[in-house]
């Protein structure tokens, strides 16, 4: 009687273990659903791709679009406005990473890999600090210390290739993949 | 404190309930007879004062909720028509709108009173914690209902706050969208904003049991911070305390009543009255007041990851206050060190609530108030981690009084008259 006990004893406690972790296994797997509900739906997981038309928009000037939910910049610069970003040292930047769906990943922040022509400059206008709309400079409302951008929410200043050069966004503005249908029109997406 | 019962049924109907649900034994023991020391002044009239808050919002809330439309595309229209047709809802949206504030102006006087007469300290950490996870789940309530007019504010506000997320390493942007429930703020976060505003008060009034029975247990702290010695110290709550509850309720009733009736915008932000356009930042992106100091922390750090770190860490500090005020004596009336550091930290909280609401380069006299905002967090840090800790062991106190009742009656009041 004594050995069946003892054999009892492990076989009970073997059941136990098993179902408890049969259990914990199947919460856990229930709990995926749950969480995951959260994420995007197949309907916004479906790529958008806007086409913007540039034939209207001056030298020294920007529109923005919407794309995908965030604010789009298509900025013609002026001559000047991409001297002065060409003149910068990359390796004096904050974020040397070019940041562009277009180019290879962790390729250098030049101007040159920021601009597939360097006339335009096509940017997600969301501020990679926490996400607010930067606010564009011009020479006759300056904005920021650099030319291009500044956050009014935390102070970050970007120059006039979206690059971050003061504050606490952490990256530059992101380009998005695009690619040009004519002389005077883009396809973002 | 919580000793034997009291309770005494007396009708044939309350002794067969008593058997089976002692439920009037409980609001007996817990509101009647409870015994509670004799000495408690205005500031501890807020605990009943955040109860009523909490009613409030839950109720004016849920009658909200019966016009409001969680849709993108017509929650800013659904809030514009509780404000013009739906008869009296001018009244309730104004009473949960600025019942917030008041919910919050209670909390921090709630909470500094027992930072100043330290109520979280032994046998009373319990209480302090789960004190501090109400606070965290009134500014998630808060935050989410702010979203939901979907005016200019509420976007831009979700935005950034929900973005605070993002600077976590690596998995930062995945729970970002998770939490969005798309690549922006948009019509998914929204509906998901409201279904937790929903929910998060009940949880809170969940939590709010849990701090009561917590504090029935050993009993109120009282302005001496001495122990309750004998019942001589004490008087029932009822009517002592229900009375003198009620009392500071209808002056801060009075107060609410006031911003509801002639200044219901007061504490509100016009940009809010424009609907959410997700292309334009407002020039100037300003929380409600009751979260400014954290947000000039966080505006004060030049690093991302650093800034949401010291903001949350402003928040989990509250946790370890218990163990980081290491005084033998709880009342800061008998501290005088720490009575001075205390006020210095209570202008440092209100300095650091102006500097949020200033812009980003304002400056006041030549400073620059990012550096006021950076002293300002620095001293709320050092006052828990460095002073709470140094000044409990180099201070000497002053004497304490033997009892509350001496206190109170004075040396040769043996027995008082009731």
């Amino acid at each position: 009687m004594a050995a069946t006990t003892s054999d009892a004893g492990t076989r009970r406690d073997f059941i136990y273990v098993a179902s408890a972790s049969m259990g914990a296994v199947g919460a856990a797997a229930l709990a995926w659903p749950f969480i995951d509900q959260m994420n995007p739906t197949t309907a916004a997981l479906a790529l958008a791709s806007t086409e913007v038309d540039l034939a209207a928009v001056q030298p020294g000037q920007q529109i923005i679009v919407k794309w995908r939910g965030h604010p789009l910049f298509v900025r013609r610069r002026t001559p000047a406005e991409v001297a002065a970003a060409k003149a910068v040292d990359v390796a004096s930047l904050p974020d040397n990473n070019a940041r562009n769906a277009n180019v290879a990943d962790g390729a250098p922040a030049t101007d040159a890999n920021r601009a597939i022509k360097p006339e335009w400059l096509v940017l997600i206008g969301v501020c990679t600090h926490l996400g607010c709309t930067p606010t564009v400079s011009t020479p006759a409302i300056p904005e920021g210390e650099y030319g291009g951008w500044l956050c009014h929410c935390h102070g970050s200043a970007y120059d006039t290739a979206g690059r971050i050069r003061k504050g606490p966004a952490p990256e530059n503005l992101a380009v998005p993949p695009y690619a040009f249908l004519s002389d005077t029109r883009i396809k973002v997406g | 404190m919580s000793g034997p019962s009291t309770y005494n049924p007396k009708s044939g109907f309350e002794r067969w309930l008593d058997a089976r649900l002692p439920l009037p034994r409980l609001m007996h023991d817990t509101m009647q007879t409870f015994p509670t020391p004799r000495n408690l002044n205005i500031w501890y009239t807020f605990g009943g004062i955040l109860t009523f808050c909490l009613g409030v919002q839950i109720i004016t809330g849920v009658v909200l909720a019966m016009h409001y439309v969680a849709n993108a595309g017509l929650a800013f229209d659904s809030v514009e028509a509780i404000m013009r047709d739906v008869n009296y809802g001018w009244l309730i949206r104004y009473m949960h709108a600025n019942g917030a504030s008041m919910f919050f102006l209670a909390v921090y006087i709630h909470m500094f009173r027992g930072l100043y007469y330290g109520s979280y300290k032994a046998p009373r950490e319990l209480i302090w914690i789960i004190g501090v996870l109400i606070y965290l789940l009134m500014m998630a309530t808060a935050f989410f209902g702010y979203v939901l007019p979907w005016g200019q504010m509420s976007f831009w506000g979700a935005t950034v706050i929900t973005n605070l997320f993002s600077a976590i390493p690596v998995i930062g942007t995945h729970i970002a969208t998770w939490l969005w429930g798309d690549f922006a703020v948009g019509d998914a976060t929204l509906n998901r904003f409201f279904s937790l505003h929903y929910l998060l008060p009940f949880i809170i009034a969940g939590v709010v049991g849990l701090h009561i029975w917590a504090l029935h247990v050993p009993g109120n702290n009282n302005p001496l911070g001495i122990d309750v010695k004998s019942p001589q110290d004490t008087v029932p709550f009822h009517p002592y305390y229900t009375v003198k509850d009620a009392f500071y309720l209808v002056l801060f009733v009075i107060l609410f009543a006031g911003f509801v009736f002639y200044s219901p915008d007061f504490f509100g932000n016009p940009d809010n009255y424009q609907p959410a356009n997700p292309l334009v930042t407002p020039p100037d992106i300003v929380p409600e007041w009751y979260l400014l100091p954290f947000y000039a922390m966080l505006r004060s750090i030049p690093n991302k990851l650093l800034g949401v770190i010291v903001m949350g860490g402003a928040i989990v500090t509250l946790v370890f206050i218990p163990w980081l005020d290491t005084s033998r004596v709880r009342s800061c009336r008998f501290r005088p060190l720490m009575k001075q550091f205390f006020w210095a930290f209570a202008v440092c909280c209100v300095l650091l609530g102006y500097c949020g609401a200033q812009s980003v380069d304002a400056a006041r006299f030549g400073i620059p108030l990012v550096w006021v905002a950076r002293i300002a967090s620095l001293y709320y840090f050092a006052f828990f981690w460095l002073i709470m800790p140094i000044i409990g062991l180099i201070e000497t106190p002053k004497k304490l009084p033997a009892s509350i009742a001496q206190s109170v009656f004075g040396d040769n009041a043996a027995t008082p008259a009731e």
